[in-house]
């Protein structure tokens, strides 16, 4: 018995939104498409995921100084001008990333391409910056290995950068996307997604970059 | 009707692309590809079943070694790796995958869904799995399994190899092997919490669900936030033995009791992550073989749910001899006590729910009556736990291991066979044998009993746990001997039970309906087709099915109505209002492809070898890249957006101009 054929037309209707894995035709039970739900509940497991190493780095900061640990201290590797400049520079990617949204809600697909790139190009240019502070921080003493500052410092902000790096992939996948034409307006909720993980990553840069550089320690 | 399927499936028109899409759904390689709910729970089983099998035998030679005071069957590095592999399988790729076919085969059927909402990523999860039970078992030949139990505690297990606290690599392989399997399980459960709140049929109200898909979904919330906290020990751990890192190495001020609280703040949600989906199979079988509805649905659901919450705040009572301190011990010995009421507050709903029933005893009845009576043994041992001094007392002796092998074997493992004999005749459209059914029930009662029952009396006396021998004259051989005969009955119960299950390809067919069910699963043939439901049920009552073949009349008696009357036939006439036909996600390559790139980059980590974690990530960059690239349907082509690894939509699976059709075939493994 054949199934019945779906129209062609069907198959751009069942795609309004190209994150809507759902039955397209008819309404999700909560309203929300269950690619959005489904990214809303994977950071929320991710939540826990920065929050056990950002409890980890709490647990220990200024411990170094308590038990005479080797140098180097916070306050000596620290250039807080030079990272607040490349956090500012991740936080204007959230802006863009609203843009780009903006722009494919619209309908203006070159927009869309720039403000994509506009936030790529932000977030690497936050990764540089962490590579260097890395690079830095390594040639003045500090590593993994030598002291409770170095262990928690690099693997917090390095698992950020990862997962900034992550979101750099994936937009460039959505531009490359965009350029081949098979990006279209009724797709916006692709962007919308990769713009809460991409907000969320920022958001987390917040709490990180208060707890390690900004709230004082000896 | 399936040949005429068959005969127009032709490879799609394809645009150039690096790799085609696969498009069989049936034969062998299909099931590399399939996204199909059904087909992905029958893997996840019988991987389970496999590990299941591999667990055993290492609990075996435990019970041998364990059979007579200084044995040499085993010597301690070898003893220490049987009961870190046997906890480590028993937990991680036998409990939760179990967890992960029952729910991947009946939350959607239960709900009224014809698949997951995300399919491929479904896929990715099971892939997962099994790499990762590879990749723990292949330490095995590669310089030696883990070895420092199945908590992995720090220091031990943390400190670098070149100290040689443990020998081999068994920690590091521990360490990425579980943050891989958590990696599939927060997959899983981000796909079964959104095919519960959003795929479900209309009229299926929360409080109509099923108590098993709302334990499945309090589980799916609890492996949520569960396994990022292991992860990031894990990662510390990793850090710390290849690292030199300062996580928990004491001598720089690391508190090695922070592994401690980051493991159990996992560890103890996931008792309740394996528990409560025993407890939703238990709260199935019991009112249909009652013929009474669930006593106090509401009540059931709100105490999972109150289980999930509590679970959370129960952590510390694995720490009282840490000297976390009075206040401490204090507090998390009354939430220990907290969190029995709703756990007792179900027992009596199942009670509740037999009583005065027309009770019929068939298997599945036995299982879960037996789930009752030796959960409730552990569950008693366990508020012991909650009284400091005891635990203090029993802390890492036998009388703990009885207690949560009573809750695990004695609760869970009965739940899941209950679970086996009530969903076989649906899942492979066969009945299994009643008689050999019962017999396994038996064999396994006694074994288990006579196995864990003597552990609490050797707790008692100081037998410690994780001790690979003990001397003679402490009196403790008898129960030794005792524990180890019983540990063979229950091998032999398992025996019995696979032979039943291959025996069962040789009954007649089941019919679609065999136990007079009360939920929508059992509206569809036996086995299901691939899309589940001709027509989605709309749904007017809690226990559906029940309602659609049952009346009252004036007086409260049950009234029969007119056979077949509700029954979804296999007639695809009755398609879809709207005419828009089945929607069925297909087929794809990349769930593997990328789940493939883990065990990789695992070996690299574990060997620190740049080459390997290299290729690791080329395999991995290109599965995901590919996988965002392609749409979750064929016909797509050209239509997705590449929405990352978010998995497949439910669109249509038939195609412009009828160039493809997918071939619609029972996919029994008959």
């Amino acid at each position: 018995m054949a199934q019945a054929i779906a129209a062609p037309s069907d198959s751009t209707e069942l795609v309004p939104a190209a994150g809507d894995h759902g039955h397209a035709h008819h309404a999700t039970n909560t309203g929300v498409s269950n690619a959005k739900l489904g990214m809303w509940v994977f950071l929320s497991s991710e939540a826990l995921f920065f929050g056990a190493f950002i409890s980890t780095y709490f647990l220990y900061r200024g411990r170094d100084e308590e038990v005479g640990n080797p140098g180097p201290r916070p306050r000596e590797v620290y250039d807080i001008a030079f990272t607040s400049v490349t956090s500012f520079v991740l936080l204007m990617s959230s802006l863009t990333m609203v843009l780009a949204l903006a722009a494919i809600q619209r309908g203006d697909h070159r927009r869309l391409r720039i403000w994509l790139l506009a936030t790529a190009f932000f977030g690497m240019v936050f990764i540089g910056g962490q590579v260097f502070e890395f690079t830095e921080f390594y040639r003045e003493g500090l590593s993994l290995h030598t002291n409770l500052f170095g262990s928690t410092f690099f693997t917090l902000t390095g698992l950020h950068g990862a997962h900034v790096t992550m979101g750099i992939i994936w937009l460039l996948v959505l531009w490359g996307r965009s350029m081949q034409g098979r990006l279209h307006t009724e797709h916006a909720e692709a962007i919308e997604i990769s713009g809460l993980y991409w907000h969320f990553v920022d958001v987390v840069w917040i709490v990180i970059f208060t707890a390690i550089y900004l709230v004082p320690q000896n | 009707m399936t040949t005429v399927e068959e005969a127009v499936t032709q490879a799609p028109v394809e645009r150039a692309r690096i790799v085609g899409r696969p498009t069989s759904s049936t034969g062998f390689w299909s099931w590399f590809t399939t996204v199909d709910h059904k087909k992905i729970a029958i893997m996840y089983g019988t991987t389970a079943i496999f590990f299941f099998l591999v667990g055993g035998v290492e609990a075996l030679l435990i019970r041998i070694q364990l059979a007579s005071p200084n044995n040499s069957f085993l010597d301690a590095n070898q003893y220490n790796q049987m009961f870190t592999m046997h906890g480590t399988t028993m937990v991680f790729l036998m409990g939760m995958p179990i967890a992960a076919a029952f729910g991947n085969y009946f939350l959607p059927l239960m709900v009224g869904a014809r698949d997951v909402a995300f399919p491929r990523l479904n896929m990715l999860g099971y892939w997962i799995f099994l790499f990762g039970g590879i990749f723990l078992y292949s330490s095995f030949l590669l310089g030696g399994a883990p070895n420092g139990g199945w908590v992995n505690y720090a220091p031990i297990n943390s400190t670098p190899m070149a100290d040689g606290f443990l020998p081999g690599r068994g920690p590091d392989f521990w360490a990425v092997g579980i943050i891989m399997l958590g990696i599939g399980s927060v997959a899983t459960a981000v796909n079964f919490i959104v095919t519960a709140l959003n795929m479900r049929a209309p009229g299926m109200t929360l409080m109509r669900m099923p108590v098993f898909v709302w334990m499945m979904l309090v589980v799916a919330f609890l492996t949520l936030f569960a396994m990022p906290p292991v992860t990031a020990a894990l990662i510390q751990v990793y850090i710390d033995r290849n690292f030199d890192g300062n996580f928990f190495n004491a001598a720089m001020g690391g508190e090695p009791i922070l592994y401690q609280h980051l493991f159990w703040i996992f560890g103890h949600p996931e008792v309740y992550i394996l528990i409560l989906p025993g407890m939703g199979i238990v709260s199935e079988i019991l009112p249909v073989f009652s013929r009474k509805p669930l006593f106090g649905y509401a009540v059931v659901v709100f105490s999972g749910i109150a289980i999930g919450f509590l679970g959370w705040g129960v952590w510390a009572h694995h720490m009282f001899t840490s000297g976390i301190g009075p206040v401490a011990v204090a507090a998390f010995g009354l939430s220990t006590m907290l969190i029995a009421v709703p756990t007792g507050v179900k027992i009596f709903n199942w009670l509740g729910t037999v009583w005065g029933g027309a009770v019929r005893l068939r298997t599945p009845m036995l299982f879960a009556l037996g789930f009752i009576a030796q959960f409730t043994i552990g569950g008693l041992s366990g508020v012991m736990h909650a009284i400091v001094p005891a635990d203090t007392q029993q802390h890492d002796t036998y009388f703990v291991v009885a207690h949560f092998h009573y809750v695990l074997f004695g609760g869970l493992v009965f739940a899941l066979f209950g679970g086996f004999y009530y969903w076989w005749p649906k899942i492979f459209g066969r009945m299994m044998n009643e008689k050999l059914g019962k017999v396994q029930f038996w064999l396994l009662v006694i074994g288990f009993n006579l196995t864990f029952f003597p552990m609490h009396f050797l707790g008692l006396e100081g037998q410690p746990r994780r001790t690979y021998t003990y001397d003679e004259g402490l009196q403790w051989e008898g129960l030794n001997q005792l524990a180890t005969l019983g540990s063979f009955t229950i091998a032999l119960a398992f025996l019995v039970f696979l032979v039943n299950a291959f025996m069962s390809r040789y009954s007649p067919p089941a019919p679609s309906d065999p136990w007079d069910g009360r939920t929508i699963e059992w509206m569809t043939p036996s086995p299901p087709p691939e899309y589940n439901f001709a027509q989605v049920p709309v749904i007017e009552h809690r226990d559906e099915f029940w309602h659609r073949k049952y009346t009252e009349d004036d007086e409260g008696r049950l009234l029969r109505l007119p056979a077949g009357a509700a029954v979804d036939t296999e007639e695809h006439e009755h398609l879809e209002a709207d005419g828009h036909g089945i929607h069925m996600p297909s087929p794809s390559y990349w769930p593997f492809v990328f789940a493939l790139a883990l065990p990789i980059l695992g070996y690299g980590f574990v060997f620190k070898n740049w080459y390997i974690l290299a290729a690791g990530v080329v395999v991995g960059f290109f599965g995901l890249v590919a996988w965002a690239l392609e749409p979750a349907t064929a016909e797509d082509e050209g239509d997705d957006s590449g929405a990352g690894p978010g998995g497949g939509h439910l669109a249509s699976a038939a195609v412009e101009g009828g160039a493809r059709s997918r071939p619609i075939v029972d996919e029994g493994v008959h």
